[in-house]
């Protein structure tokens, strides 16, 4: 038996949740903001590899200007969501590729990421657009690293320099970048061999090779990590060694064109401060885009949009 | 910055040792902290969820919260839970008898597949197989010429065959196998996406063609959340018989294994670190959960697993002797604990009323050195059940111990009353164990020598009291 204060302030949340779903229909308004709306834009969140802990920071943020904004529905939320992804992520970095005085980058990062094939997207991309472009092969460890970009020269259809495989990486950077000169390239673009952050030898080595090419090369010189978008939350340890060891200036995030958000590429582009300037989406040579925070941001919660 | 999960998890119960009695919102404190530091190890996020609600659903049964060492139960039930999803057996690569046995890998693009295939022929020549690699990724600029020349190092003979057709190649592989008198074929693919549908029928092509007596698939220890759908699209159209781990020579914690057992039930056969040929090991859950919860403090929390076995053995006991059913080893322990709380005497006046049981009784507390001396005389069997206890046995216990039988008989005497008494006490407080299992059982916190303050008196009426001073009388006489 219910009391009789019961029994009326049930009355009047049902009349006040009717009244709600009424101004929706008229509004054309999305779904009520209830706890399994915030709970699923978490879960949605935290399976983009966005890091739970970010995750609850941007739900609790978004939760409390809902509430003092008095954001109307769900749709209002999502795209003021996307907004605030978006601008987590730190822009800039187009004087990587596309500098005036031209540019040395070496790509670098762990195994399996994609260096070699984006090397050759690049390659392609900068070529159409003007670029006089050279490709240096310094993954002189990995068994048939050099015949692998030589292919990737070949359907770019620009120069590579290479030496034999076991050969210094460091002298093969030296050697592109004399040829550079020579042909007057102004796109140099280095493959260097996959490494795990992890390995302090190879690591060392890598830097000696970044070293060597920053005295030698009279084009600016930056260095881009390759991420993988499969990766999860290792992403950012990986990211923070290669930033230590040699001070990066962008990343690259390939294989989007799966399942995976890449959601740890937010967290290193925040906090390492680090732009991200091309994306791959598959394998063939044109499977290479730019970046648009937005796009990606708005990717990162497509699912969830939808079902909303 | 990056705490570990053993360090988080300890940090918790930690804080849940520091209360003596646990809330449901502790409970729910411990179990925030534990689903944050499995996400952080990137467990995915719907095998987290389902692992904490089972975890919490135990932690908030009634003998947990309501047990004496609520915290250590906790803590065993957390990694009770995590062995399980790991699996529990280690589970090892067994070829059938055909020969020659086939070994299909297939996997993400960059997981690793050549190099893990390399370090299996490897490992095969080891146990004095002669395996053959066969090359079916044409698509991968050089992927052939890279294997071909990871099996030239390690002396493995290489199957590339001619053209863009990898099912051909494959079939080509096995005859090639067979000519070459080779037999285990492992068959390199190229990597796929699991949602490129063309390539995953390609796989299943391959797979038909060759009928492989295994596939394994190989994941990056690296991978995040999306491996369940990438594990889960492989298991379902290639359907894979086992997991090969591969950069775990790297800092990630691989919750993705945790993922992989869970959502396919495949076990991880292999861990795979580094890119030398011999660092192909056999997977073992007890290391992978170490490496998932971070090395070091694994230690102390598996301590802390082994004390709550010995608090629960101890809560067994305290129910077997609250049933009233003694053995001398428990008088014997009885004892001890009278004599660490400070003697009888002290025992006694503690007691409401037992200024005067002293006053009446002569307390000697010689008496328990000389019985301690005659229950260590005697064998375990004798201690346990004391009813066997005939003239003979007497006899030889009063010669070990240095005493006259008559001595013996005195204590067996005492014992025997003690636990007359005990029995009673307890019909009287109405505590009365169900004797079955450990779980589900209501028990009254009725714990006899260490009970705490004697907290457990509140309760009692002024005969149960009368009647525990008799007891004491009878004891102290
Ligand atoms: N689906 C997809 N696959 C990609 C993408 N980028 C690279 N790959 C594939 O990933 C695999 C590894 O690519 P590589 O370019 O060899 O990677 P890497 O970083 O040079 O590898 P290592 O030199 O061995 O460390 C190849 O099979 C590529 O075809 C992408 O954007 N999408
Ligand atoms: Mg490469």
């Amino acid at each position: 038996m219910s009391s009789w204060f019961e029994r009326m302030s049930e009355g009047l949340s049902r009349s006040r949740q009717r009244f709600v779903e009424s101004m929706n229909v008229l509004l054309d308004r999305g779904p009520y903001l209830d706890q399994s709306f915030w709970d699923g834009l978490e879960e949605t969140l935290i399976l983009g590899d966005i890091g739970a802990e970010t995750a609850l920071e941007i739900v609790d943020h978004l939760q409390d200007q809902a509430a003092r904004k008095a954001l109307p529905d769900a749709y209002a939320v999502l795209s003021l969501l996307a907004d605030q992804i978006a601008e987590r992520f730190t822009p800039g970095g187009e004087e990587i590729l596309e500098g005036e005085e031209g540019s040395v980058v070496l790509f670098v990062g762990i195994n399996g990421t994609g260096k070699t094939t984006t090397v050759g997207k690049i390659a392609k991309e900068a070529t159409d657009g003007g670029r006089h472009v050279l490709l240096g092969s310094a993954d002189t460890f990995r068994a048939a690293a050099i015949e692998q970009l030589e292919v990737w020269a070949d359907r770019a259809n620009v120069e590579i320099v290479t030496r034999k495989r076991g050969s210094d990486p460091a002298s093969v950077c030296y050697e592109t970048i004399e040829r550079g000169e020579a042909v007057g390239a102004d796109l140099i673009l280095i493959d260097t061999a996959g490494r795990l952050h992890t390995s302090a030898d190879l690591m060392r080595e890598l830097e000696k090779v970044v070293s060597v090419v920053r005295k030698r090369s009279k084009l600016p010189v930056y260095t881009v990590l390759v991420i993988d978008a499969t990766t999860g939350q290792n992403g950012l340890a990986q990211a923070k060694e290669f930033h230590k060891a040699l001070n990066l200036d962008g990343l690259i995030l390939t294989k989007l064109d799966g399942t995976a958000k890449g959601g740890i590429a937010l967290a290193v582009s925040s906090e390492l401060e680090l732009p991200i300037i091309k994306i791959g989406v598959g394998e063939a040579i044109e499977d290479l885009d730019d970046f648009d925070a937005h796009d990606f941001s708005e990717a990162l919660i497509g699912d969830f949009s939808e079902q909303v | 910055m990056l705490e570990s999960l053993s360090e988080k998890l300890q940090d918790v119960f930690d804080r849940l040792r520091g209360k003596g009695r646990l809330t449901e919102e502790d409970i729910n404190e411990a179990m925030r902290e534990i689903r944050l530091a499995l996400l952080e190890a990137d467990v995915n996020f719907k095998v987290v969820k389902s692992f904490v609600n089972r975890t919490k659903e135990r932690c908030l049964e009634a003998d947990v919260l309501e047990s004496l060492t609520p915290t250590q139960n906790v803590i065993k039930i957390v990694l009770d839970e995590l062995t399980t999803l790991l699996g529990q057996t280690d589970s090892k690569l067994v070829l059938s008898s055909r020969i020659p046995n086939v070994i299909m890998l297939v996997g993400l693009q960059g997981s690793g597949k050549t190099t893990a295939a390399a370090k299996l022929a490897y490992r095969l020549m080891q146990e004095n197989h002669s395996p053959l690699l066969v090359a079916c990724d044409v698509y991968r600029p050089a992927a052939a010429d890279q294997l071909q020349t990871l099996g030239g190092e390690i002396g493995v003979r290489v199957y590339r065959g001619e053209g863009q057709d990898p099912v051909k190649i494959a079939r080509e592989g096995v005859q090639d196998a067979i000519d070459n008198l080779r037999d285990v074929v492992i068959i390199d693919t190229a990597g796929r996406l699991h949602v490129d549908e063309e390539m995953m029928a390609e796989a299943v092509a391959i797979k038909e063609a060759v009928k492989p007596d295994q596939i394994l698939m190989v994941v990056d220890a690296m991978t995040g959340q999306d491996v369940v759908s990438v594990v889960e699209a492989f298991a379902q159209e290639v359907d894979f018989d086992g997991v090969i781990m591969a950069k775990m020579d790297g800092d990630a914690r691989g919750g993705g294994a945790l993922s992989i057992r869970e959502v396919t039930g495949k076990p991880i056969k292999f861990i795979s670190s580094g890119e030398k040929p011999d660092s192909l090991e056999e997977f073992h859950p007890d290391r992978m959960a170490k490496r998932i919860l971070g090395m070091g403090d694994m230690v102390s929390l598996i301590e802390s697993a082994v004390r709550v076995q010995q608090d629960e053995q101890e809560a067994v006991e305290a129910e077997r002797i609250s049933r009233g059913q003694i053995t001398l080893d428990d008088f014997l322990t009885m004892n001890r604990q009278v004599r660490k709380m400070g003697g009888i005497a002290r025992l006694i006046s503690a007691l409401p009323g037992g200024d005067r049981a002293l006053n009446s009784g002569q307390v000697d507390e010689g008496v328990l050195d000389s019985m301690e001396t005659i229950i260590n005389s005697m064998t375990k069997q004798e201690r346990q059940k004391p009813d066997i206890l005939n003239g003979s046995r007497r006899a030889r216990i009063a010669a070990g111990a240095g005493v006259s039988v008559t001595e013996v008989n005195q204590l067996i005497k005492k014992f025997n009353e003690t636990r007359k008494t005990v029995k009673q006490m307890m019909a009287q407080f109405g505590v009365t164990g169900t004797g079955k299992g450990k779980r589900g059982r209501r028990r009254r916190p009725m714990n006899l020598p260490g009970m705490d303050a004697m907290g457990g008196l509140d309760s009692l009426s002024m005969s149960d009291i009368q009647h525990f001073q008799d007891m004491m009388d009878n004891n102290a006489r």
